[in-house]
Parts: structure tokens; sequence; C-alpha cells
């Protein structure tokens, strides 16, 4: 029998169930995040238009760069200020 | 297991002195293990695990045991060394005074790793993973999904033992945190995909130079394996260590064909894969990517190198690895230049049509430069810092041909910037290296990735032993 050694990091990722899907938005706060990629504006300003229609309240915010994770501060600021979030990747 | 009390020897038959002694062990009634004849005495020890915790160099080795513990040792044939040993007189009378024993299996380099990670509470704290006595060892790694699509070589404890012996470091120190998955990453783990990757220990250290370097905060490392452009970590090593370890910085040095240039690079992106959980069509999201994120690793050429070393310019003389993200090879041809002005209006136009003609500061990049073109700077008295000055100014280039809908193409700045002078390259973005072999006109663009702070610095770090 051969024996060989995990050459991977060796962990369980955690698995975190999605919160429930709310059955509207009306009402809710729903965070839009601008990666930083050209032309991400042009959707998200759409979406808010459409959500503000639907009676949500929009917060907007915005990662400095694409190429980089999201600093650790902006993703607890949107944890704590929303409840729905989307994500804009766009080119 | 304990030992018997009284006297124990271990021997080997392929040993003359063994067998010249064999009368005299059967005389003294002691407990004989052989190392390569299960049947010649009572003691079989052919897995060499009695030798090798017993520490056996020599055979014959000839012992006294008392409560089962060592109180005596010889080693090899010698009466009077023996006869005090054994309190016997009269030992071996027909043999002659001495004869040196022969080397012990135990301590044979070909299978001291394999002993140690057997038996020798190696350390190792990597999980072990069994393979089926049917499964083919090859298709087993790639059916657990721990290959970059080639195959690798088995990271048997043994083989990762003998890979760690390529550093001093400490097989449980942390060498970095890993992305995407931020996974803390152990020297030993890094041996193990450096035995995949098919590295040989002295490859090693530089191996844990370019991780670290790579997982620099600045380097961005998440970012460049998450982005749909082509790039990847480009390794460019430095210093005496790139000849010792038989790097390739001449002919044919961004190719095929050198296995220290091939694995170094290729354990980099094994260790992203496995370690950091950074994979294809998951976090890495490249359009097409590139062939060299297989691996892209070489040695600078230093030793007529109009040039100082690339990482010495960068702060960090002798061994260092310097990690820029790179998308692939650009040529530049120019047979005809002569003097250093006019190639640099070559490397200036090549240069500017990195990633898009009209788009500035955008795109980092590195020129490699040949050593035939070398020779026109070196001849002229340029270094680098001349070189970069004269591309400084080439690569000024006017807004109006950079605006969006400029010569026709929508690419491009805003129409704002139509009345500035705008760089190609922003301060530091574009780096120079020399490679290659004697002859052939040509030198190498290769085209970086997003540029800076919004994107990756290239980084530098010292190689450590």
């Amino acid at each position: 029998m051969k024996t060989v050694l995990d050459p991977t990091g060796e962990r369980q990722p955690a698995v975190r169930a999605l919160l429930p899907r709310p059955p509207a938005l009306h009402g809710r706060t729903v965070g839009l995040l601008d990666i930083s990629k050209a032309r991400g504006d042009v959707v998200l300003d759409r979406l808010a238009e459409l959500l503000a229609a639907d009676g949500a309240l929009v917060r907007r915010y915005r990662k400095p760069t694409f190429a980089r994770t999201a600093p650790v501060d902006l993703r607890h600021e949107i944890a704590e200020q929303c409840e729905v979030v989307i994500e804009a990747l766009a080119d | 297991m304990r030992l018997p009390d009284g006297l124990v020897a271990v021997v080997k038959r392929d040993c003359p002195t063994c067998v010249l002694v064999e009368p005299v062990l059967r005389r003294l009634g002691a407990a004989v293990w052989c190392q390569d004849d299960a049947g010649w005495f009572d003691g079989d020890d052919t897995d060499l695990e009695l030798s090798y915790r017993l520490g056996i160099e020599t055979v014959p080795t000839l012992l006294r045991v008392a409560d089962g513990e060592e109180r005596a040792r010889v080693v090899g044939w010698s009466r009077p060394q023996w006869e005090e040993l054994t309190g016997v007189a009269g030992l071996g009378e027909e043999l002659p005074e001495h004869r040196p024993g022969c080397g012990s299996l135990s301590v044979d380099p070909s299978r001291v790793d394999a002993l140690e990670a057997r038996y020798g509470g190696s350390g190792l704290a990597s999980r072990r993973v069994e393979l089926a006595e049917l499964e083919d060892e090859h298709e087993a790694l790639f059916d657990r999904g721990w290959t970059d699509g080639l195959p690798v070589v088995p990271p048997t404890p043994e083989r990762v033992l003998r890979m760690l012996r390529g550093t001093t470091r400490d097989p449980g120190e942390v060498v970095a945190v890993v992305p995407p998955d931020l996974v803390e990453c152990t020297v030993e783990k890094v041996a193990v995909n450096a035995v995949m990757a098919g590295c040989l220990p002295e490859h090693l250290p530089v191996v844990l130079a370019a991780l670290e370097a790579a997982t620099a905060e600045e380097f961005a490392l998440h970012g460049l394996l998450a982005t749909t452009y082509f790039a990847g970590p480009v390794v460019v090593v430095n210093g005496p260590v790139a000849a010792r370890i038989g790097m390739n910085a001449g002919v044919n040095a961004l190719g095929q064909g050198n296995r220290a240039n091939a694995t170094i690079g290729r354990a980099l992106q094994l260790v992203i894969r496995n370690v950091g959980g950074g994979r294809p069509g998951e976090v890495d999201r490249a359009t097409m990517g590139n062939p060299g994120k297989l691996t892209f690793c070489f040695a600078e050429r230093e030793h007529d190198s109009p040039f100082p070393p690339l990482a010495a310019d960068r702060g960090v003389p002798g061994d260092a690895v310097t990690l820029v993200a790179g998308s692939g090879v650009q040529p530049v041809v120019d047979q005809l230049s002569r003097d250093p002005e006019s190639l640099a209006r070559t490397f200036a136009v090549c240069l500017r049509v990195n990633a898009h003609p009209k788009l500035p500061m955008a795109f980092d990049a590195m020129l490699v430069v040949s050593p035939e073109h070398g020779r026109v700077f070196r001849e002229a008295g340029w270094d680098r810092r001349r070189l970069l000055a004269e591309l400084d100014g080439l690569l000024a280039l006017p807004g109006a041909e950079l605006v969006r809908g400029a010569a026709g193409m929508v690419e491009g700045v805003p129409e704002a910037l139509a009345g500035s002078t705008l760089p190609k390259f922003r301060p530091g973005g574009l780096l120079i290296a020399h490679a290659g072999g004697d002859a052939g006109l040509f030198s190498a663009i290769v085209g970086g990735w997003v540029a800076g702070e919004t994107g990756s610095v290239p980084v530098t770090r010292e190689v450590r032993q």
C-alpha cells in the first residue's frame, strides 16, 4: 500500500446556511456594493431606481479596488446596516 | 521491542567481515539479526527496523545488553575489543586480529529517508492518505483534484522528508497565509507540493521565498488569482543560488527543458491550488489564462548584463526572488538597431501596445532584454535607470490619441484627458530584466496586470537556506 501526504490545507470550510430570502423588499434595507469595475455604476444606478420604486431603502457601498478583497470594515458595515445585499460585477 | 539480555549482534550476509565472524557469533550464542538474509540467523531484520532504532551504522555491530538496555558496543571485528565486551578469551583464534566492517543497510542513502518516514517519528504533520493496492498512484492524485492537469510525483513521506533536507527551516514554521482560503501554510506543506511539482531539495528555499513574496499584501495574490485577466505569478531569480541549483538564464530561459525553472514555478502554483484552494473555474475566473500559469520562472542572466541584478536594484542584493504578475510573452524584434536610442524607440513602440495602445497607467509590464540587445546598452554605458528614463520620455503619450473614440476605437480614456500628457506606465510599473541565449536580436515583453495600488505591486524577497 502506498501512503502519500495530503497536499491541501486540510480545512473543512464552515458551511453557513443563507438567511431565508425575504418575501418582499418593501421597507427592507438593500445594500448595493460597487466593486469599482468600469460601468458597475450603470448597473447599480438602474437597480437603485427599481428598488426605490419597490419601496426598498437603498444604501450604496464601494470597494476601493476590484483587484482586492473588500476591507473587513466595509464588510462589517454592510452586515450591520443591510438586510439584503447586491454585488455588482460589471465591465 | 525489548532487546534480550546478553549479546546482540546485527549483521548482513553481503559483508565479508560478517561472514568471517559467523562462527564466533554462533559460539557465543549471541542473538543475531541479519539485514539481508532472513534465514541466516534466528533474527530477521530485513525491514531494517531494529537497525534503524539501534542507530547501526556498521555491520557487524556487537552489543552487550542488560535489563533491556545497551551497555557496550563494538563495530567490525577486533579480537581484543570483542574479548573485552564479551569477557570471553580466545575468540576467533583462526581469524585475523582485525577486520573493518561494512556499511549498514539502514544508513544507505537510498533507504534512509524511507526508514525515517516509517520508524523515525518523522514529525510530519500532514494527513496520511493510504492509496488502495489497485489504485494507480498517478490516477489517484488526479482523481483527488491535486494536480494542475499534468501528472505529479506522489508525495510519499520519504520524498517529503528528503525535500525538507533542502532547508534548515522547521517543517512546522508557517511561511505564508495563502489565499483565497487564507490557509496558514507550513514549510512541510510547501515541501509536499514541491515534491509533487518535481522539485529537488535544493530548489525548496527558492520555492519558499517565492511563496513569501507572492503572499505579501501588496502582491494581491487573491485578486491575481480571481481576475478574469490573463495574469499569474512570474518568478525571477537572482544571485548565486540560481547557478548553484542549475537554473537556466540562457538559451530558452523563458521556455521548457530546465528542471529548476519548470518545477519552482509549478510548485508555487500547486501551493496556491492545493493549500490556498485557488482552482480554475472556482475562484480563478480567468477568461483565457495563459500557459505560464502552469509555471513561469527563470533566472536573470547576471554575468554579462548591462544592468545590476534586478533584485539588487530593488534593494535585496544576493540570493533573491522577484515576483511579478505576468500574462505571457510578447516578442520584440529589432535586428538593425545598433545604438541605444534607436533600440529604446523599438522597445517603446512595442511596450505601448501592452494591453491596449490607448490605455495608459492601467497595466504593468516587464521587459526582458536579450544578451544581443543588452550588449547595445552595455557598450553605450546605459544602465537600467538610464534605459527606464529614456522609455519614460518615449512613452509620455498625448491624451488626444488616447481618448475614447480616437483612431476610430471606443476604448480609451475619458474625453476630459484629451489635453493632457499621460505616461504609459505608472512610476515603478515597468521592470527590466536580462535573460536569454547568446544569439538573437529579440527581446520579450511580459505583459503584467492591473497596475500598482489598485492591483499588484512586484515584490522582492531574500532566498534563505
